[in-house]
């Protein structure tokens, strides 16, 4: 596994690049196992599932058996004829099950690295839930779910559990490749523990979620090994229609037979269409270039998302991602930093922003929460305020209290507060006996108003000394979106997908976040069973809504969401209901897995169109070959002017043998994604694979026939 | 202008222009929503209700709705047949014409049922009155109004929610019937009353004419029969029949030589509004439809997508029929003397029409699937010969016949939007409903039905020696004479190669089963994409669903219509018409 | 089953009973036009202007040629020829027919009227295209003695244009023609 950076930005194109290393180390063996695969596949019991390449094996046996027949003197056509389109043939098949070969083989490299990982493991199995009671030593894979077992400091844990006791730092760089250690403790939501992750320091008591065969790893290896895979609806759908082009192209090409015989006869020259050739055509028909390609490009999406560090429970929520129109996101941690900071002092009248600023900052020296510390920060960084070293007897720190909901300092001669405006008015009033009307100016209280309104949360900032208790004015905190998140969900919006940000603050706080962030929606004041009512409400109306969860309490939404990514770092509860498991537990990869989906259905609309359209300039070459005899005057048809009848029928066949190998990068690396409406994304794919798909064959058949003709072969 | 150019644009404009009050018109009758008509025919549509004992409340799932409709064609086809096996003991026969054979009758009966009207007997010579009214007539009315519920089966499972129902086909079919066919009939038999089609109960008159001497005239046969001094011209009510023949697609004419006869139609411009009325209806759906899924822009993009095909294919239909065929041109100048005059390709055709109009009615007649026609499609040029042909193997889809034209088309919108929706990245849908393998099965199901009954009939024809022998014009042109009526019967448009001997056995039983297949093993997948559409959720529109509607989409719509044919067809038809034209150009005959 | 059959019998009484007759009896404000446009000469039927008649008779202008059987003409038997174009049936018949139209014709100057050499779709085509008639002018001047202008002014009063200026061709109905040459000659 590639080691994971920094998650949190979601510009970060880590997970693209990560994948050359992977790529190169796959390079030697993994081709040369896929060669050795693809002759392995020609078995006609594997190759029937592929309905199109079953179709061309059975034409490579028919010619094969044509042409030993030709050998010895009794063929429909000269034997080298026969030999090379038969060959060709043969070379169709392999070449699609190469492509498949490779899919699988790079697959099978990363199952591998994991399943080293998961090897003898030995397992202290716990009698009782206790740590102190005795333990019995097992392999890994005996366990069951329900066993107890300890691990301590330096043990691999032996399979998938919910740690029952202890709290212990764990290296799960085996499946994240994350190389900081995380912590995992009984109770809350970081009980969650993977096999074959290593305990660090201390200890863990485990009970065992999984049975063997059923981990995590487990998972994970049938996944990318492709054992598993079943076909999603879109593939099975796409299959049916591949198959019924077949049998109308083989139908097509079965009753050219009899029609030719009747031109004979009508025309009194020529002779019958061969087998052969009838063969060819149909190979050339029907498509082969996506029934070849169709099963590598979807353990490739597979593969794909393996590499961004997501475990998807099946193809079919892969899919799903493509289709999600509704994204709903965390507002803390996805959208925004996860603190909010100060951003501006916004001082009473009469009272200078530096004033305000160094009140400010001595009442959150003692202030250890991210927002205190973002006070003193730019207080410093904006007024060059360096925080006095007050230490001593006589300085009090007030910490902040549910009760007051103030925090601050008492210095021997002042007292500074900032809390919500409200308290800090209270604080004022009780100061001075509430006689002191107007010591909260009406000008502060109209920004702190301000301020909220805004999306920020006004602090207010109150001294009481010689001269009495008064407000100096508001520091103005606020949650920083994060950079380039913007554009992010401008370009999902022109893909048609709606964000809806998920958050704890108030109405107006939200309203004024998802405003700056380019939310299109937003749910404030948000509970965890308020989330499971927005999927419901959503998918009433139709639309699939995708999520990212991590608590137990999570749980239910993620089981109700269309496409649910749990986080590793989650609770077990939730990575049960989810369908996707995000190794690197980063809010922002769900936008990832979006694109993923997306670009396994493009790729396989885009080759599938290719294929089609190509058959057009087959026409044009075989058409006037195959009939030449017969009907001379058809020749104004072969507008590539291709040297001879066998010339162009080799040519035919060998582009669509030769297209198939030449098109297994693009269908491993998946077509260009861009967030783009669907219009312009139809228009961009119908005039590369489309319209190219027209023209491309009527070059490729005209230099590979220049190449026959050159070589002496046609 | 070339011949038929001017009268064409003239036709197109009045399709366009009356195409959408017509449709928003059929939108709200089959909404069961209030129309002008009401007043008039509400009581009509009660009163047949109440005498068939329907409840048109009554909802029905996409099988019942499917039942409804087989049990109903079937009752039809008993019907029709039983009647013309016993049509020399029925009344209204003043020819006294025998009792139809078997093999007519049957292949009759599924014509006409199916919406057909392949006719393998010569109107004039073969039918009673009675079986011209009451049985043919009848038929093209019910057929008709049948297909049209089929599509309004389906637009409505398009726009329902999460529904086990799609609608009641005998309301359907009722409402089909009286509210849009037979208004538009009863003025259109009227018109053509006007220019001069019969509508009596007299069966012939005899003309005592006035070369009673002709023999062979003006050199037309060879060898002269000693023709009477009589002229028998048959009569009887073909206005009537007329009428429905057109709006309905039907095809069926009451003369042998159908609309090309002068009774038929007997001036340019009862054969312009022939065409006007027989491509109308299957124009105005697309706005029925844009009107009742509620987005007129989806209809428009259905429409736009038939007209670029309509459009082009009378163009070139147009552009080869007003050139004559060169080898008569040689024949004729071949005994020296003045060489012919340039009229276009005249053999099989009327001179009141011309050729290039004669090329739009062809045109026409087969991009619907009405089959009428007003000249001989045997004798077209081989290239325009091949547009009717080809417009038959797009399945009928631009526009198609009443009804069945706009859920071949939708069927193809479903393979369209499938493959358009994956190259965005989209599980595909249109109008909000997802298509997923069930509806896949069904429309490649569709789509597979076609092209394999035309293919595997016509070449099982070329290796039987009985259909051979149907032959009439030897070389490539029979090979296309076959190709073309299994097109025409599993396509259900019942025009032909008229020199092929349809009336032999084979040809009467194989034509009578593809035109089997060809509708009703068709309309059943359609129905179940209609029932299991019905069931989905509508997934509302953003920018990310693919708009099934603009240029763009049009475009992709005409392309996948065209390929998906001409894949399945190019290969026959460079062996057919495509290698005869070019063997003409070449001076060949056969 | 059963209320199919039932509707079935109700639908056919309403469009195959009632529609006819309704259409019939409006028909009969054009009894003209609903009888077939019978043309009568001293109350015999000689035909009806939308057939057309075979004329053999040079003095008569020529119909075009006919498939129908057994009779070119038969008005009870409408059929085209369904000669295909590459046909050799259809060249040798155009051959013949021209060969006979230029020995009928010897005087008659332009192109040959290919309508005159094809077959029609109904084999009931009541009209020749306006230089067909002109092409036999001089013929049937010559049998019937008439000055050929005084003839090309008949073809000229009986040419149809298009009607309307725009539907369909020019064309010369030849029943109408010949019994306008009958009544020129009385």
């Amino acid at each position: 596994m590639r080691p994971s950076s920094n998650n949190a930005d979601p510009t970060s194109a880590q997970s693209a690049k990560s994948v050359a290393p992977a790529k190169s180390a796959m390079s030697n063996t993994v081709l040369r196992q896929a060669f050795i695969g693809a002759f392995r596949k020609l078995d006609p019991r594997r190759e029937v599932r592929n309905p199109v390449m079953f179709l061309v094996e059975v034409g490579s046996v028919l010619t094969t058996v044509l042409f030993v027949q030709a050998l010895l003197g009794r063929g429909e056509a000269p034997a080298k004829f026969i030999g090379q389109v038969s060959a060709w043939l043969w070379g169709t098949v392999i070449f699609a099950n190469l492509a498949e070969a490779i899919a699988e083989g790079r697959g099978k490299a990363q199952a591998d690295s994991l399943r080293r990982g998961r090897l003898d493991t030995m397992a202290k199995r716990l009698h009782r839930p206790d740590r102190r009671d005795d333990y019995e030593t097992v392999p890994s894979q005996k366990l069951i779910k329900g066993d107890i077992v300890l691990i301590e400091a330096g043990d691999i844990i032996p399979g998938d559990g919910e740690a029952i006791e202890g709290v212990a730092s764990v290296d799960e760089s085996a499946v994240t490749g994350e190389s900081a250690p995380v912590i995992r403790e009984s109770g809350g939501d970081r009980s969650a523990v993977t096999g074959g992750t290593r305990v660090l320091s201390d200890w863990l008591v485990v009970e065992i979620t999984a049975n063997p065969g059923e981990t995590f790893l487990d998972r994970m290896i049938a996944l990318v090994e492709g054992a598993k895979r079943k076909k999603t609806p879109n593939e099975i759908a796409l299959d049916i229609l591949l198959a019924g082009f077949s049998i109308v192209f083989l139908v097509v090409c079965a009753t050219l037979l009899p029609f030719s015989v009747y031109s004979v006869a009508a025309t009194g020259h020529g002779a019958p269409v061969s087998v052969t050739v009838l063969v060819a055509l149909l190979v050339c028909l029907i498509p082969t270039t996506i029934g070849g390609l169709l099963s590598a490009i979807g353990i490739a999406g597979m593969d794909r998302l393996v590499r961004h560090n997501v475990l998807a429970m099946s193809g079919r929520a892969v899919e799903a991602a493509g289709d999600v129109d509704v994204l709903l996101l965390d507002k803390t941690g996805t959208i925004t930093l996860g603190n909010r900071q100060a951003v501006a002092f916004l001082p009473a009248p009469g009272v200078t922003e530096k004033e305000l600023a160094e009140a400010a900052q001595l009442s959150s020296i003692a202030d250890e929460t991210p927002e205190g510390r973002s006070v003193t920060v730019l207080a410093k960084e904006k007024y060059g305020l360096r925080a006095p070293n007050i230490q001593g007897t006589n300085v009090t720190f007030v910490p902040f209290s549910a009760q007051t909901r103030m925090s601050g300092v008492d210095l021997p001669n002042r007292e500074i507060r900032k809390g919500a405006v409200d308290a800090v008015k209270a604080w004022i009033g009780g100061a001075t006996g509430g006689t002191d009307g107007g010591a909260v100016p009406g000008a502060v209280e109209a920004t702190v108003v301000q301020i909220a309104k805004d999306g920020g949360t006004p602090l207010t900032v109150a001294v009481r000394d010689a001269h009495g208790a008064r407000a100096l004015g508001v520091i103005h905190l606020k949650d920083v979106v994060k950079g380039g998140i913007r554009e992010r969900f401008a370009q999902l919006r022109r893909a048609g997908i709606r964000t809806m940000m998920i958050t704890g603050d108030n109405p107006m706080t939200a309203a004024a976040i998802a405003a700056e962030a380019g939310v299109d929606d937003f749910l404030a004041e948000a509970k965890p069973e308020n989330k499971l009512e927005l999927i419901r409400e959503h998918q009433q109306k139709g639309h699939l809504v995708a999520m990212t969860g991590d608590g137990t309490n999570d749980a239910p939404a993620l089981a109700q969401a269309d496409v649910a990514v749990a986080m590793n770092s989650g609770t077990q509860a939730a990575k049960e209901a989810a369908n996707m498991i995000d190794l690197d537990s980063s809010p922002t990869k769900l936008i990832d897995i979006v694109e993923i989906g997306k670009q396994l259905l493009m790729t396989r609309g885009t080759l599938t169109t290719f294929s089609i359209a190509n058959d057009v300039s087959k026409y044009f070459a075989i058409i006037p070959a195959a009939f030449a005899g017969i009907y001379p005057e058809l020749g104004v048809l072969n507008v590539m002017h291709l040297a001879t009848p066998n010339s162009a029928i080799l040519s035919a066949v060998i582009f669509n043998a030769l297209i198939i190998p030449a098109l297994i990068p693009l269908a491993l690396r998946g077509v260009k994604y861009r967030a783009a409406s669907a219009s312009s994304l139809l228009s961009r794919n119908l005039f590369i694979y489309g319209l190219g798909g027209v023209i491309a064959p009527f070059i490729g058949i005209k230099l590979i026939d220049l190449v026959l003709v050159a070589l002496g072969l046609s | 202008m070339p011949s038929g150019v001017l009268e064409s644009i003239l036709l197109l404009m009045a399709v366009v222009a009356l195409a959408r009050p017509l449709g928003l018109y059929m939108a709200r009758v089959f909404q069961g929503q209030r129309t002008f008509l009401s007043g008039l025919l509400g009581p009509v549509e009660r009163l047949v209700y109440r005498l068939s004992g329907i409840d048109p409340t009554e909802e029905m799932t996409w099988q019942t709705y499917a039942k409804a409709l087989i049990g109903f064609s079937l009752v039809g086809v008993a019907a029709l047949y039983a009647l013309l096996r016993l049509q020399h003991l029925l009344p209204l026969n003043p020819q006294r014409f025998p009792s139809v054979g078997p093999y007519v009758a049957f292949n009759t009966a599924v014509s006409f049922v199916a919406n057909t009207n392949w006719q393998v007997y010569g109107g004039e010579t073969t039918m009673s009155f009675f079986s011209q009214m009451i049985g043919l007539a009848t038929q093209n009315y019910l057929s008709a109004a049948s297909g049209i519920a089929v599509v309004v089966a389906f637009i409505r499972a398009l726009t329902r929610r999460e529904s086990k129902t799609i609608g009641n086909f005998w309301v359907d079919l009722t409402r089909t019937t009286t509210y849009v066919l037979l208004p538009a009939c009863l003025v259109l038999a009227l018109v053509l009353v006007s220019q001069g089609v019969p509508q009596t109960f007299r069966a012939s008159v005899q003309a005592h004419v006035l070369d009673p001497a002709a023999a062979p005239a003006g050199g037309s046969k060879a060898a002269g029969g000693g023709a009477g001094a009589e002229q028998v011209i048959a009569l009887g009510p073909v206005a009537s029949q007329e009428a429905i023949k057109e709006f309905g697609t039907n095809g069926g004419g009451f003369y042998n030589a159908n609309s090309a006869h002068p009774f038929e139609n007997p001036t340019p411009f009862s054969n312009w509004l022939e065409i006007l009325t027989l491509l109308l209806i299957p124009f105005a759906l697309p706005f029925t439809f844009g009107a009742m899924v509620g987005d007129r822009r989806q209809g428009n993009a259905i429409l736009a997508a038939m007209l670029i095909i309509f459009v082009a294919s009378a163009g070139f239909a147009i552009y080869f029929e007003n050139r004559p065929n060169p080898l008569v041109a040689a024949a004729t100048a071949d005994a020296g003397g003045q060489p012919m005059s340039n009229q276009g390709n005249m053999e099989g055709k009327e001179v009141r029409f011309g050729p290039g109009i004669s090329a739009m009615y062809a045109t026409a007649t087969t991009a619907t699937s009405t089959g009428a026609v007003d000249s001989s499609h045997d004798s077209f040029t081989p290239l325009g010969g091949l547009i009717p042909m080809w417009l038959m193997q797009i399945g009928e889809t631009s526009p198609g016949g009443v009804g069945s034209g706009l859920y071949a088309k939708l069927i193809l919108v479903v393979i369209a939007v499938f493959v358009a929706g994956l190259m965005v990245g989209r599980t595909p849908e249109y109008l909000g409903k997802k298509i997923e393998p069930y509806e896949m099965k069904m429309a490649v199901l569709y789509l597979l039905i076609m092209p394999l009954t035309v293919l595997i009939l016509s070449s099982s024809a070329v290796l039987i020696p009985a259909a051979l022998a149907g032959i009439s014009n030897p070389g490539p042109h029979g090979l296309s004479q076959i190709l073309y009526a299994f097109s025409s019967g599993t396509n259900n448009n019942g025009s032909a190669f008229g020199g092929l001997g349809a009336g032999l056995p084979f040809y009467a039983v194989a034509v009578g089963v593809a035109i089997l297949i060809g509708r009703f093993w068709m309309m059943i997948p359609v129905l179940a994409i209609a029932g299991s559409l019905a069931k989905k959720k509508i997934v509302p529109a953003s920018s990310g669903t693919l708009p099934t509607y603009g240029p763009l989409f049009v475009g992709w719509l005409v392309a996948v219509t065209i390929i998906v044919a001409a894949l399945a067809f190019f290969p026959a038809l460079a062996l057919g018409p495509i290698a005869e034209h070019l063997i003409m150009l070449a001076g060949g005959k056969f | 089953m059963w209320k199919a059959m039932r509707l079935f019998l109700v639908l056919t009484v309403l469009v195959g009973v009632v529609y006819p007759a309704v259409v019939t009896v409006a028909a009969m404000a054009m009894p003209y036009r609903a009888q077939g446009s019978l043309i009568r000469q001293n109350g015999a039927v000689v035909g009806s202007e939308l057939i057309g008649q075979s004329f053999a008779n040079p003095k008569y202008f020529w119909s075009r040629p006919s498939a129908t059987a057994p009779d070119p003409y038969n008005a009870s038997a409408s059929t085209p020829s369904n000669l295909g174009p590459t046909n050799k049936a259809l060249t040798d018949a155009v051959s013949e027919r021209a060969r006979a139209l230029r020995e009928a014709n010897p005087n008659a100057t332009g192109p040959l009227p290919e309508d005159l050499l094809t077959a029609s779709a109904s084999g009931l085509d009541p009209h020749i295209s306006p230089q067909a008639a002109m092409y036999q002018v001089p013929r049937v001047a010559a049998e019937r003695s008439l000055p050929e202008a005084t003839v090309r002014t008949l073809v000229d009063k009986y040419t149809e244009g298009r009607q309307w200026g725009i539907f369909g061709e020019p064309r010369v109905s030849v029943l109408k023609l010949n019994l306008a040459l009958d009544s020129l000659g009385r």
